[in-house]
Formats: structure tokens, C-alpha cells, sequence
């Protein structure tokens, strides 16, 4: 009987085992983060389940690039696990208008984020919030600490420095002074302009007043990191017009460039590649003494399903994931990918506590171009790759990049008519 | 009565044998194109589906910022075609020719290998192409530097003025090998004995080629035309592996089909829009039958058949 019918067996074996399990309950969390699947089984889920027995946590990641189509579907489905992972701002936004995030404000763990942080999951008016924020990205520069000693140069604080640390790295001419590429585009808009950018427009109070409609991307505030990526030009390796990011990662960690203007996501697969010593500095300032303004950037969020069987199960989790002991498990197992909770948190990695040593020194922002102002059509972020892009290879004129943003976010967003 | 016993049976194993492909084809094929050309008559306002008529299409070419993207897809499309066309199948045409003269030696081998970059994935074709004109890593500028020619290397996939003309090269050195075998086949189809009778003429090497093989393979050079031309305007595959979905450096690799793809599922930050990407779906669709039906009533009706 068993044998001709094997899948009659296995289906009263699983309603067997269904009982068996029943007791607990089992939150289902989607992710796209596949990179920490280890760690979720190794680290987060056994301090979870042994401070909280009775709930069992299944971590079900997609690939990235996938990850917004397949939670859709499943979502549209009714299939989608207890817990879902946010993408920040409006790709988020979008799930929750549509009925699928649930609305989690009123959650105790939510006093431990600061407004920076909680604006990446919430509605517009901030009055509602509807992911715990879980992890941001800070941006700065790697820099190679034994091309930095063998030319005896400082780490550098304000732009001149900066500029001389890279003439002496292109007359020394053993070395590329930065690795960067424009051929995929992005690097050029969030480890260049929005990298150098926060120090101009001032952080939070450029972004808000761009926002607001009270300054214009034609202004001196948001031209001006674009004159300084006119400049990069010159100083990326040969053929940069072709380098792709992996090409860049790869020209760093052999040791061929000296300086990567990047974020701090890279450090763990970093420190696995390069056998020197790297050390890390914040955008450089005008001038000395400045207030320095760092882009920390909200990433990664994680809300609730409004349509999950186990609403009580779930916000346990989600106010373990907004408590300190969360955050320092997540923070050590994935350095660089830094808690945004204000408790804090210890670091055992020395380049991310450099990273993290900046919330300290500076101000923080997020990328200017990430909150509402990418809604529309044109696309001001995807606008901002392609000018940061013309800028650096010198077919536009900062200005004339400037405008063209401008004339695009001013054709649909109100505020800025 | 008599009647209706005289007249044929029902051919039921007709319809037995055709019932798979039709519903495997109706399923994936049929359905999906059709369900396209209505979504793009609809648009989603606060959460619901609405049907808006031809507003979609209406803002695809009215819309400056739509229609300048619009058109400069089809632009690099037609440019991407051309090459197809003065490249690709001129290239495939002499080979075949090559290939089918009775005193090559190892042509069966030289078959084999200009055929099996088809039968590559476009991935892999892309990254390996990306990897060899690489200015780091890459061999081309090592080898031009050998035979003393690095001043003509430059980034090329990186430069606006050559990033899609190689990405069509590299295209074209893919599928060669279609026109190839297709032109191969019609060659080795001509009989022998019209050739020993131009031969008899007078007419041979060259001349019998211009004269005697070319126009009787003019048929399989049309479909190979309609081929290239339905293949290259449905592409997305190589521009999306090498470029990525924004078709950089600035759109100047943007095909219509990375420009669905990208209005269709959305990209980083810009949120997918169905309904405008199935009017751009549409839009090739009829771009698509345009070019068949041009070819199908115009040149196809015209060309003259051969009996043998």
C-alpha cells in the first residue's frame, strides 16, 4: 500500500507531525539578505528562541535583486511569511498603503530610535511607523595604511588635504590614488555625491530644506559636491569608464589603490581580502574646523504582515530586534552593518568602531536623494547616478547637472514648482 | 442519412496531436501577449486598477521624458539591427560559403566552433566580453599593446560614442553561426547538376556564387533578415548581463527591451509600473508586426521560387 502510494505516505506523515509542532508557533521571516542566512542560524535565532520559548523563527531569504518581486507576489497571494524584511522609504511605503505592513507604533521598542532613523519606515507625516528599523550603512573612504605610510601621508581632514593626499599618490605614480569606476553607474552617486555631499548642504537641514521646496538643486549647496567629483576624474585609474564596482572592490584589496570612497558594508567581506592594513576617514571638510556631516544611511528594516495568524508572536520579535541585546548580536556578527538604536553598542572590529566613532564626531544624514524625492517621474536618484557619472568623465558641467536635476524633480514634485 | 455515413469521419487524432503545442502555446505564449496588449490600457490610481484607454500611450509619446527615453531605445535598437544586418549575416553568408566548398579541409570543425558561442549563455557571453575588453583585468589592451597598437584601445563599453556598436559586435560574434547554418543548408540544397551545367557555361568560383548560388539562396537570406530583425528587437539579454539595467554610460545602450524592463519591474529606487511597461510591450509588439507584415506583403510575395 505504501509503497504505491508514496505521496499519500509523506502527506500523512506531515498531518502526523503537524500536531507535534502545533505547540509552537513558527514566524516565517522574509529577507533579502541570502549574505546572512549563517548568521540569523548560528547567532540571532538561538538567542532569540532560548530568551523566548515557545516562538521558532524560519529565515527564508531570496536573492536581492529578486527579493521585491517575489515578496509582492507572495504578498498579493496570501503566502508571505509572519515577518518581512524592509527595503527602505517607498518601496516599503508602497506595501504598507497597500494593506500589507502592519501599523507597529504603538511598540515599546520603538523609544530606543531616533527620528533620523525611525524616517526610513514611516509615513510621510511620520506619524506612523510601520518596520523596525533594524541596520544603516555609513559612507566615508577605505584608505590602504601601508601606501599611506610607505608616502608618508596623513589621514587627510579638509578637502585641500585631500586633494594633496591624492597629487602625492598620482606623482608617487606605484599606485592608483582611488579606485572607483562609473560603468554600473551607482557608485558614482552613493559613494561619490552623496558621500562628499551631506558636508555642503549641512546634513539634515540641507535634505529637509530640498524636501520642504526651500532649496533648489541649482543652489551652491548641491552643486558644489558635483565640482568636486569634476575633479575625481582625474585621479581614478585608467579606463574608469569601464570599471565595474567588483573591478574597483578587486583593484583595492590587492593593493593597487591606495584610497575607495565607499561604505561601511564592505568591511566584513573586506577583511576577509586584503592582507594590509586599511583604516577609514569621514568625507573631508571645507575647512578646518567645520562640523563634519556623515551620510548613515537607514538599510535595513523589518515589519509585520498584516495578514500573519500570529500578531502577538510577531511583535515579540520585532521588539527584540529594537532592544540593545539585538543589536550588539547583529552589530558583531555583521560589522558594518551598524544598529541604529540609540543604546549603545560594542564593536570589535576596528574599522567599523572608526566607522561608528564618526555618529560621535559628526552629524548624521541619509541620502539626500532616498525619501520621497525619488517617487516620481524622472527618478531623482537614478537622475543622480547619471549626472554624478557626467560629471566625473566631464561631458556636463556641475552646473549644467544641477539644472537638469532640478528641471526633473521640479516637473513633478510640488514643493519644488 | 446515406450522406452523413459517406462524408469523412471527424479526424479526432488531429486535434490529439495539435491539443499540445496549442495549449502549451496558448498558455504561455498567446495569454501572456494578450493579457499585455489589455493591461496597457489600464492604470493603478489609490490601490485600484482603472482603465484609462489609450492614456498610457498617450504619455509614452507626449511625454518628454517618456518619449525621449522611447525613442532613443528604438534609435539604438535600429542601430543595433543595422549591424545585425551589415555585419552579422554578410559575415554568416561567406562563411557558409567557405564552409560548403567541397575542398575545405576540417570544415566540420570549423563548423562546430563558429556555432557554439549560439549556444552560450548570454551571461556567460556577456561577462566574458566584459572581462577580455576590460582596461584592468581584460586581454584586449594587452594585445593591441603587442602588435603595437595600445593608442587605438580605449574603455570601450564605458564610452558613450562605442559602448553599443561593441556590445553589437559582441552580439554579432555570438550569432554568427545562425545565418551560418542556415545559408549552409540552403547551399548544400542547390543541386549539383545546375552547377556542372554553369559550369559547362563557363561559370565558376566566383562568379558561379554572384551568378547561380546567390539568388537561389535569397529566400533563407529574407528569413534570416525577418529573423534577425524579430530576435534583435525582442533583445535584452546581452545589454542587461554587460550594462546592467540602465544601460549605461548615459542610455546609450538602452534598447526597448531594458527600457521595459526597467519601466516594467522598476529599478533601485524607481518602483515597477506594470501598466506603462505593457504599453511599452505593446509598443514593440507593434513595431514588431510592422516590420513582419513589411516583410511578409512586400518582399516575401515578390521572391521569386525556384523548382527544381
Amino acid at each position: 500500500m505504501t509503497k504505491r502510494n508514496p505521496i499519500g505516505a509523506l502527506l500523512i506523515s506531515t498531518m502526523l507531525a503537524g500536531p507535534a509542532w502545533a505547540e509552537d508557533v513558527t514566524l516565517t521571516i522574509e529577507s533579502w539578505r541570502n549574505d546572512d542566512l549563517a548568521i540569523w542560524q548560528d547567532q540571532i535565532i538561538p538567542a532569540f528562541e532560548a530568551a523566548h520559548p515557545g516562538i521558532k523563527l524560519n529565515f527564508t531569504p531570496s536573492a536581492p535583486a529578486e527579493y521585491n518581486a517575489i515578496l509582492n507576489s507572495k504578498l498579493e497571494a496570501g503566502s508571505a511569511g509572519d515577518i518581512i524584511t524592509c527595503r527602505p522609504f517607498d518601496a516599503s511605503l508602497a506595501l504598507f498603503e497597500a494593506g500589507h505592513l502592519a501599523d507597529i507604533s504603538a511598540l515599546d521598542g520603538m523609544s530606543n530610535f531616533s527620528a533620523v532613523a525611525k524616517s526610513g519606515w514611516s509615513t510621510d507625516d511620520a506619524s506612523i511607523q510601520y518596520c523596525v528599523p533594524m541596520a544603516s550603512v555609513i559612507h566615508g573612504f577605505i584608505y590602504n595604511k601601508d601606501i599611506f605610510a610607505e608616502l608618508g601621508l596623513e589621514e587627510p581632514t579638509t578637502e585641500a588635504e585631500f586633494f594633496a593626499a591624492l597629487d602625492a599618490i598620482k606623482d608617487d605614480g606605484s599606485y592608483i590614488p582611488m579606485a572607483m569606476g562609473t560603468n554600473d553607474q551607482w557608485e558614482a552617486a552613493t559613494m561619490g555625491y552623496n558621500n562628499i555631499g551631506p558636508n555642503y548642504w549641512k546634513g539634515e537641514d540641507g535634505r529637509l530644506a530640498l524636501l520642504a521646496g526651500d532649496q533648489k538643486l541649482t543652489d551652491e549647496a548641491w552643486v558644489a559636491p558635483f565640482r568636486q567629483l569634476a575633479k575625481w576624474g582625474d585621479y581614478l585609474g585608467d579606463g574608469y569608464e569601464a570599471q565595474t564596482y567588483p573591478d574597483s572592490q578587486n583593484i583595492f584589496t590587492l593593493g593597487r589603490a591606495a584610497i575607495y570612497p565607499t561604505g561601511s558594508w564592505e568591511i566584513s567581506g573586506f577583511n576577509g581580502l586584503a592582507d594590509f592594513e586599511m583604516g577609514a576617514f569621514y568625507p573631508p571638510v571645507q575647512a578646518a574646523g567645520d562640523t563634519c556631516y556623515i551620510s548613515d544611511h537607514t538599510d535595513i528594516g523589518i515589519g509585520m504582515n498584516a495578514a500573519t495568524d500570529n500578531p502577538e508572536a510577531a511583535k515579540t520579535l520585532l521588539n527584540w530586534v529594537g532592544s540593545p541585546e539585538f543589536a550588539t548580536i547583529f552589530a558583531n556578527a555583521l560589522p558594518g552593518f551598524f544598529p541604529l538604536s540609540s543604546a549603545p553598542v560594542t564593536l570589535d572590529d576596528p574599522l567599523a568602531q572608526e566607522f561608528i566613532s564618526w555618529r560621535g564626531e559628526c552629524e548624521s544624514t541619509i541620502r539626500s536623494t532616498y525619501q520621497v524625492l525619488s517617487r516620481g517621474t524622472p527618478n531623482l536618484e537614478n537622475e543622480t547616478w547619471n549626472a554624478s557619472v557626467a560629471v566625473i568623465k566631464g561631458d556636463e558641467s556641475p552646473e549644467d547637472a544641477g539644472q537638469r536635476l532640478q528641471k526633473g524633480l521640479a516637473s513633478w514634485y510640488e514643493p519644488q514648482q | 442519412m446515406r450522406k452523413h455515413e459517406n462524408s469523412p469521419r471527424f479526424r479526432w487524432h488531429i486535434v490529439v496531436f495539435l491539443a499540445p503545442a496549442v495549449l502549451v502555446y496558448t498558455a504561455v505564449m498567446i495569454y501572456p501577449l494578450f493579457n499585455t496588449l489589455r493591461l496597457s490600457f489600464f492604470a493603478e490610481v489609490d490601490q485600484q486598477r482603472v482603465f484609462v484607454g489609450l492614456q498610457n500611450f498617450h504619455r509614452l509619446f507626449g511625454d518628454a521624458i517618456w518619449s525621449n527615453q522611447f525613442w532613443n531605445a528604438l534609435g539604438n535598437n535600429l542601430w543595433f539591427f543595422l549591424i545585425h544586418m551589415l555585419v552579422q549575416n554578410p559575415i554568416g553568408i561567406a562563411l557558409a560559403a567557405i564552409l560548403s566548398h567541397s575542398r575545405l579541409r576540417f570544415a566540420a570543425f570549423y563548423r562546430s566552433a563558429i556555432f557554439i558561442p549560439t549556444i552560450l549563455s548570454f551571461v556567460i557571453v556577456g561577462f566574458a566580453w566584459k572581462l577580455i575588453l576590460s582596461p584592468i583585468w581584460g586581454i584586449a589592451p594587452g594585445m593591441l599593446d603587442a602588435v603595437g597598437l595600445n593608442s587605438l584601445y580605449a574603455p570601450w563599453l564605458g564610452k558613450e560614442e562605442y559602448a553599443l556598436t561593441t556590445l553589437s559586435l559582441v552580439s554579432v560574434w555570438q550569432f554568427v553561426g545562425i545565418p551560418m547554418m542556415l545559408i549552409y543548408a540552403a547551399l548544400l540544397s542547390i543541386p549539383e547538376e545546375i552547377l556542372e551545367a554553369a559550369e559547362v557555361e563557363g561559370i565558376t568560383g566566383l562568379s558561379a556564387f554572384w551568378k547561380i548560388k546567390l539568388p537561389l539562396i535569397l529566400p533563407s537570406i529574407g528569413i534570416i533578415s525577418i529573423l534577425t530583425f524579430v530576435a534583435n528587437f525582442n533583445a535584452f539579454d546581452l545589454i542587461y548581463a554587460a550594462q546592467g539595467a540602465l544601460a549605461g554610460p548615459d542610455f546609450s545602450t538602452d534598447i526597448l527591451g531594458t527600457f521595459l524592463y526597467r519601466t516594467f519591474f522598476g529599478f533601485q529606487l524607481q518602483l515597477g509600473d506594470p501598466h506603462m511597461g505593457s504599453a511599452i510591450a505593446s509598443a514593440m509588439f507593434l513595431i514588431i508586426l510592422l516590420g513582419v507584415c513589411l516583410y511578409l506583403f512586400g518582399i516575401q510575395s515578390r521572391m521569386r521560387r525556384y523548382q527544381f
